[in-house]
């Protein structure tokens, strides 16, 4: 029951979030300098020229009317046809997405499993030496921005000691037997471990450039309510019980510890997937956020529209699944 | 041959001495009540035993053992799995004392599965089987909640058919009613009282109502500044106590005689004379420590 309302809620609240969000990219686009037009003139062309071209656009009418039209469009599943490739926005947009997908993914994976391990081993050796490295670890990997670990890595691993692919998502040489675009997930399922491995070798860097500031507030979110929830009475009471400390770790605090980090997580893991914007153009990721760049360059309205609204159905999907694991953990919610 | 025996044990906060050279003895199924103000270092005296004292106190001296063991010179995984086998605590605050994101029943088990290598079902049928001892109704369904679908009495019940469980030596019952509703109190002591006649387990009962004490206790350690005051039968206290801080200190229980005399303070004469011998029996150690 309890859960269903909250779906129920959390969908409308959704809902309204995509409807501000139409309203506001909508117009901040034509508002600032720069229109799509000017890009495609040719050199020396009239004012007859550029009346057609506005026409052909549908930019000669007023804006509120270019709303509607739009808005009419999305709601039969169109989304409009970008200005520089003459595709529909929404096979172009859901061609990159599963790209940008499996890298927020594969860096969240990253992430919890770095954080995690960091935060269960500075609990187990808190007060000690290995918690002080970790802390200071946690400081450096915070202050230090997504897209910088990027290009440390691409001096790293991409040009002083070349152990990983710097460009792409996959050798263009190889031959893709894929009828998705969800090439690391389709290359497990057809056994192709050739291919799985060639794309994990391009995505290995960007997905940990991501994942470390991530990483770090997980180690320290996480650590810190361990260290809390191991002072608490059920804690002490397993340990008079006979339980070794990595026991009463596990199983006493960690199930208590892991809630609020999680909702952290959530909120996170869309700060990550706003990162692969630049992180993608660092590494020339073929995925949503590349995409996004190009399509801001050259004035590409509808695309840009398109991918922001994508980015907003993302962000709060993410919290909404963050919200319902929530009620899932929590006994306490689950039943009340 | 006592089961716990605790030889001049000394405890420490940085500097600040806790526990001052403290003996005590408890006999199998002995009932032996530690009582003395807050602060007077009962609790650690508990948590010194059961091997859970905070990280900042140190033990610097002094013996714990069972058994004739000594606890310090386990190693501290056969220390913890000696005390988990022998010994059960009964915890203050049974609302924080279980686990809110387990299950009861897994919480009661766990210590026969993991640490006493009895078979889940076995385990589950025992624990019923005490369930209906500690007069929960429904066992199995109780055994499926978790701890917030629970009031306090109810869980207080829980964790002690849990301290039972494993048929332990020793229970040692930190104010395991302090928490708790006044009218629960009762039954709960009934309970504990009952529990322990029946099991046989030698019970130390730390606690700072001599009411609690006379009706449950057959000996008692008075305990002040960390320092042991006396060492007697609870008959012996109630009718001549032999210190004259316990004196002090049964006069200031209110009875149920006289429901509208006032409250009776402890002397501060007495304080004073007390904290007089600590600081006299603090010299003596120092002394006693640069000799050597």
């Amino acid at each position: 029951m309890t859960l269903i309302r909250i779906i129920l809620k959390r969908l409308l609240s959704m809902s309204i979030t995509l409807i501000g969000v139409a309203v506001i990219v909508f117009f901040i686009i034509r508002i600032v300098p720069g229109n799509p037009i000017a890009m495609m003139l040719p050199p020396g062309a009239g004012e007859e020229d550029i009346a057609r071209l506005k026409a052909l656009y549908g930019f000669d009418k007023t804006l509120p009317e270019q709303f509607l039209i739009w808005v009419r469009g999305i709601l039969g599943g169109d989304f409009g046809t970008s200005i520089t490739s003459r595709q529909p926005v929404m096979s172009l947009v859901l061609g990159r997405l599963p790209a940008t997908l499996e890298l927020s993914i594969m860096a969240l994976v990253m992430a919890v499993m770095i954080g995690g391990t960091l935060a269960l081993i500075g609990t187990r050796q808190r007060g000690g030496k290995a918690e002080a490295l970790i802390d200071v670890t946690n400081g450096v990997s915070l202050s230090v921005p997504d897209f910088l670990w990027g290009l440390l890595f691409i001096l790293l691993f991409g040009v002083l000691w070349p152990v990983f692919h710097i460009s792409g998502r996959v050798s263009p040489a190889l031959d893709l037997p894929f009828v998705t675009n969800f090439y690391l997930f389709e290359s497990l399922l057809r056994l192709r471990f050739d291919i799985w491995l060639d794309l994990v070798s391009h995505m290995f860097m960007p997905a940990l450039a991501l994942a470390i500031p991530l990483a770090a507030i997980i180690a320290q979110l996480l650590k810190q309510s361990l260290k809390e929830t191991m002072h608490l009475d059920y804690a002490t009471l397993a340990r008079t019980k006979g339980y070794s400390e990595n026991h009463v770790i596990l199983r006493e605090a960690l199930p208590n510890a892991i809630l609020p980090t999680l909702t952290l997580v959530g909120v996170q893991f869309t700060f990550l997937i706003g990162g692969t914007v630049i992180i993608e153009r660092l590494f020339s990721y073929e995925g949503l956020g590349n995409m996004a760049i190009d399509a801001v360059i050259n004035r590409d309205l509808p695309l840009i529209q398109g991918i922001v609204i994508l980015f907003a159905v993302i962000f709060t999907t993410v919290n909404l699944l963050v919200d319902l694991t929530y009620a899932l953990l929590n006994p306490r919610l689950r039943h009340g | 041959m006592s089961f716990l025996e605790l030889k001049n044990l000394n405890a420490r906060v940085g500097p600040l001495p806790i526990l001052r050279d403290v003996s005590l003895q408890v006999a199998p199924g002995e009932v032996r009540a530690l009582v003395g103000e807050s602060g007077a270092g009962k609790s650690m005296i508990g948590k010194a035993i059961l091997g859970t004292l905070p990280d900042a106190i140190r033990i610097t001296g002094g013996e714990i053992l069972l058994e004739g063991e000594d606890l310090q010179a386990m190693s501290p995984k056969a220390r913890r799995r000696l005390i988990g086998a022998k010994v059960a605590l009964i915890p203050q605050d049974p609302l924080t004392a279980l686990n809110p994101a387990r299950r009861v029943g897994p919480q009661i088990c766990d210590r026969l599965v993991d640490i006493l290598g009895w078979g889940r079902r076995e385990a589950e049928a025992r624990v019923i089987e005490l369930l209906h001892e500690v007069h929960i109704p429904a066992p199995e369904r109780v055994m499926r909640a978790y701890p917030h679908e629970l009031s306090g009495g109810m869980r207080q019940r829980i964790l002690i058919a849990s301290a039972f469980a494993a048929e332990p030596q020793l229970i040692i019952a930190d104010e395991p009613t302090t928490a708790l509703d006044v009218t629960v109190q009762k039954q709960i002591l009934r309970l504990i009282r009952d529990m322990q006649a029946r099991h046989g387990t030698a019970l130390l009962f730390v606690t700072h109502d001599l009411g609690v004490v006379s009706k449950l206790c057959q000996s008692m350690t008075v305990l002040f500044g960390g320092k042991v005051l006396e060492d007697t039968s609870v008959d012996q206290f109630f009718s001549a106590p032999d210190h004259a801080y316990s004196a002090a200190l049964l006069a200031a229980t209110p009875k149920y005689t006289d429901p509208g005399g006032s409250l009776m303070p402890v002397p501060e004469a007495t304080i004073h004379a007390v904290e007089a011998e600590i600081a006299a029996h603090d010299l003596a150690h120092q002394i006693e420590t640069v000799r050597q």
